[in-house]
């Protein structure tokens, strides 16, 4: 089983050295089968894993490989770890990630530079499969910057845009604020318990810090900082919207189903720290709910498709933020495996449509694509049902119904976390079925019929099914979370229930029934100015232009006259002098050199003898 | 045997030296100025052999041989390169000889 355990990282680490070492010598079709088959193969094993995993009684398995670097008393060893929770995070990642993989086989066929964006998403897997199945933090610290780098490869894939270079750049640097934060956290809590591998460290935090001690929700609120950049949560949720630039399926594989949940993950696994520090907990919630209700309002008018999925991925992770936040750690990785279903499934959808209209982004410049397209417009209903919660039929609403119930349940503030999770909820099913009817409805605006090859129908007909039927998958984790008790009110159900049904309704009465054109020139002022604000994503992007970018490159460019360099010029200007004016000494007259010599001796002399 | 004074031999060797230092100072013209240094060389080798005599010991005369050896194997080499200086330059003058520097 450790064996096993080190195949499924190391597959597609393998796929990746050989399409970036040998890659340029391999045919297209070639380039596929190491890209996808790798990924495949990891997810074959992880497969025959769990099944051995959960035969043998869910013990924890671990893997140690050997030593990565030993100083003073820190050790950190390549060991993975492998629990339930591990296990459902892989099947997730490998699984979802090797559809994705063979969707863009086909998908990107065109693409010139096919290796490299294979070799990209390979590393990705690689690093992803690191970050959650790593035994210690450092480990885990390793994947977690590893899928940070390959976000910003494959976010900036095309290069020649320089707006694409632009999104790329913004993505590292926030997330990597973020990731300040938790390295800071990973240091302190090194300095406090001298451990950095993950098990022992849960073990022994509760021994060492009381509940709510001072260090300890220090330490909670700087790891709570890394989650909060790589999962675009409030307030360095500004990345995500423009990561969008990437190809789809890169925005389905890392800005939707896997790397953008990594905080999740991090905030699940080191539970046992939040547990110790309420405040940080508490903060976790309301960042969640604070990102759920923002990301959803700014989904309401965006008019890209992709930004729409993008706002919704931000406002969807918040909600796992708020089942963390109250404790309800199951439901939050519940979550998190169904909106891996089905927001990879509308990305790839949504790649599907923007390729049908020739790179068109705009929503309103769609309409009837459900007679053009009937294959996709099946499976992205699916999708969309699933986003929505569509009560009792899809695997979002399970997934969303027991978080608001955990949230329902919290002891604290119990009230305002389920009402904000509610309207949110009522705008998520407003904001995917606005799409919906505004892309697949109405009058067609082209004839053309869609064609698509059994590696972009299979995986995209596999994540439907899984999109409506994922709810039903058990996700056995009791022995890495206590048990939660959360509300079990009808009421609150059936009250979920009839907000994302009220949310399509409303869709449906604005969106469907009527076709609004997207113009907004003879809207009243405050309605164009308030679409505007929420198409600006709330205009986080101009405070952050005003309070961070401004000052910036104001001092950037008052640095640009060289001020410090000033000093170290200075010396370089005395010792050049210095160096002229002892230069001319050197003038070839021996007569002179002579003449020095017999000075110097008489210097050196007349003292010896006079004094 | 009357002997000479230790102060005349040394003041002697003083005169010389002084008279070889000026002329290797003075004169452009490189003969003169290798026969100032012989005159130099001489001046120590003098101090050195009367210094001997005045304690008695051998190893001034010993130190003289010494630098009349040195003596010979600087006037080799500084008499091939004056020859050298002659073939390029046709001058015997260090002033003019300057130009090798550029």
């Amino acid at each position: 089983m450790e064996l096993l355990l080190w195949l499924i990282p190391l597959l597609p680490l393998a796929g990746f050295l050989v399409l970036a070492v040998a890659g340029a010598r391999l045919p297209k079709a070639g380039v596929a089968v190491v890209g996808a088959g790798s990924v495949g193969l990891a997810a074959l094993t992880a497969a025959l894993l769990a099944a051995l995993f959960y035969n043998a009684g869910s013990d924890p398995v671990i893997a140690r490989l050997g030593p990565w670097f030993r100083a003073g008393d820190l050790s950190a060893d390549f060991t993975l770890y492998l629990d339930q929770l591990a296990v459902i995070m892989t099947l997730v990642i490998t699984g979802v990630g090797f559809l994705i993989h063979a969707f863009s086989t086909e998908f990107m066929a065109d693409e010139a530079d096919y290796r490299r964006y294979f070799a990209y998403l390979n590393l990705f897997v690689a690093a992803m499969l690191m970050l959650v199945l790593a035994d210690n933090l450092v480990l885990l610290f390793l994947g977690w910057e590893g899928v940070g780098l390959c976000s910003y490869l494959l976010i900036g894939y095309w290069h020649r845009d320089p707006a694409n270079g632009y999104a790329a750049r913004k993505a590292f640097v926030v997330t990597r604020i973020g990731d300040v934060a938790l390295l800071l956290g990973l240091f302190l809590l090194f300095v406090e318990l001298g451990e950095f591998s993950i098990q022992p460290l849960l073990a022994g935090a509760p021994l060492y810090f009381e509940s709510g001690a001072a260090r300890m929700e220090l330490i909670a609120f700087l790891i709570l900082g890394g989650a909060v950049g790589k999962s675009a949560q409030l307030p360095l949720q500004v990345w995500l919207p423009d990561a969008m630039a990437g190809p789809s399926p890169v925005s389905a594989l890392i800005h939707a189903a896997t790397m953008v949940t990594a905080g999740v993950y991090l905030i699940a696994r080191l539970h046992p720290l939040f547990e110790l520090a309420p405040v940080a907990q508490m903060m976790v919630a309301l960042v969640g709910l604070a990102t759920l209700l923002v990301a959803a309002w700014a989904a309401l008018s965006q008019r890209d498709i992709k930004r729409i999925l993008a706002y919704s991925t931000i406002s969807q992770i918040g909600y796992m933020f708020l089942a963390l936040g109250v404790g309800a750690w199951g439901a939050a990785i519940f979550h998190l495996v169904t909106h891996a279903f089905f927001k990879a499934l509308l990305f790839l959808g949504a790649g599907r449509v923007i390729e049908h209209m020739h790179h068109e982004h705009d929503i309103f410049r769609m309409g009837g694509l459900r007679r053009v397209m009937p294959f996709t417009f099946g499976v992205f209903l699916a999708g969309a049902a699933s986003l929505a919660a569509v009560p009792w039929l899809t695997a979002g609403f399970y997934s969303k119904d027991q978080i608001l119930l955990a949230a329902a349940g919290a002891p604290e503030l119990g009230t305002l976390l389920f009402a904000g999770g509610v309207i949110g909820a009522l705008m998520t099913a407003f904001y995917s079925f606005r799409l919906v009817f505004t892309v697949f409805f109405g009058e067609p605006v082209t004839q053309e019929r869609e064609h698509a090859g059994w590696r972009i129908q299979a995986p995209l007909a596999l994540l439907g099914v899984l999109s409506i039927a994922g709810g039903l998958i058990p996700l056995p984790l009791e022995q890495v979370f206590p048990d939660h008790h959360a509300s079990h009110a009808l009421g609150l159900v059936l009250l979920a229930a009839g907000v994302a049904l009220a949310g399509i309704a409303l869709a449906w009465w604005t969106h469907g029934r009527r076709r609004p054109t997207g113009e907004t020139a003879n809207w009243p002022l405050w309605r164009r100015g308030l679409d505007r604000w929420q198409a600006s994503g709330l205009g986080f992007d101009a405070v952050y232009g005003v309070l961070v970018e401004t000052p910036f490159n104001t001092t950037a460019r008052a640095l640009r006259g060289e001020i410090v360099d000033r000093a170290v010029a200075l010396v370089i200007a005395v010792n050049q002098g210095l160096n002229a004016l002892t230069a001319r000494l050197q003038n070839g007259r021996i007569r002179h050199y002579a003449l020095g010599v017999v000075l110097g001796v008489l210097a050196l002399l007349i003292p010896v003898v006079w004094l | 045997m009357t002997t000479i004074p230790l102060e005349h031999a040394l003041m002697l060797a003083a005169i010389l030296f002084a008279l070889g230092v000026a002329g290797v100072l003075m004169r452009r013209n490189i003969v003169f100025v290798l026969m100032s240094l012989e005159i130099v060389l001489n001046a120590t080798g003098l101090a050195f052999v009367a210094a001997g005599m005045r304690w008695g010991e051998p190893d001034g005369q010993v130190m003289f041989v010494f630098v009349l050896t040195l003596a010979a194997a600087e006037v080799t080499v500084a008499l091939a390169l004056m020859l050298q200086a002659v073939k390029h330059y046709g001058t015997l003058d260090l002033d003019i000889l300057r130009r090798m520097r550029n």
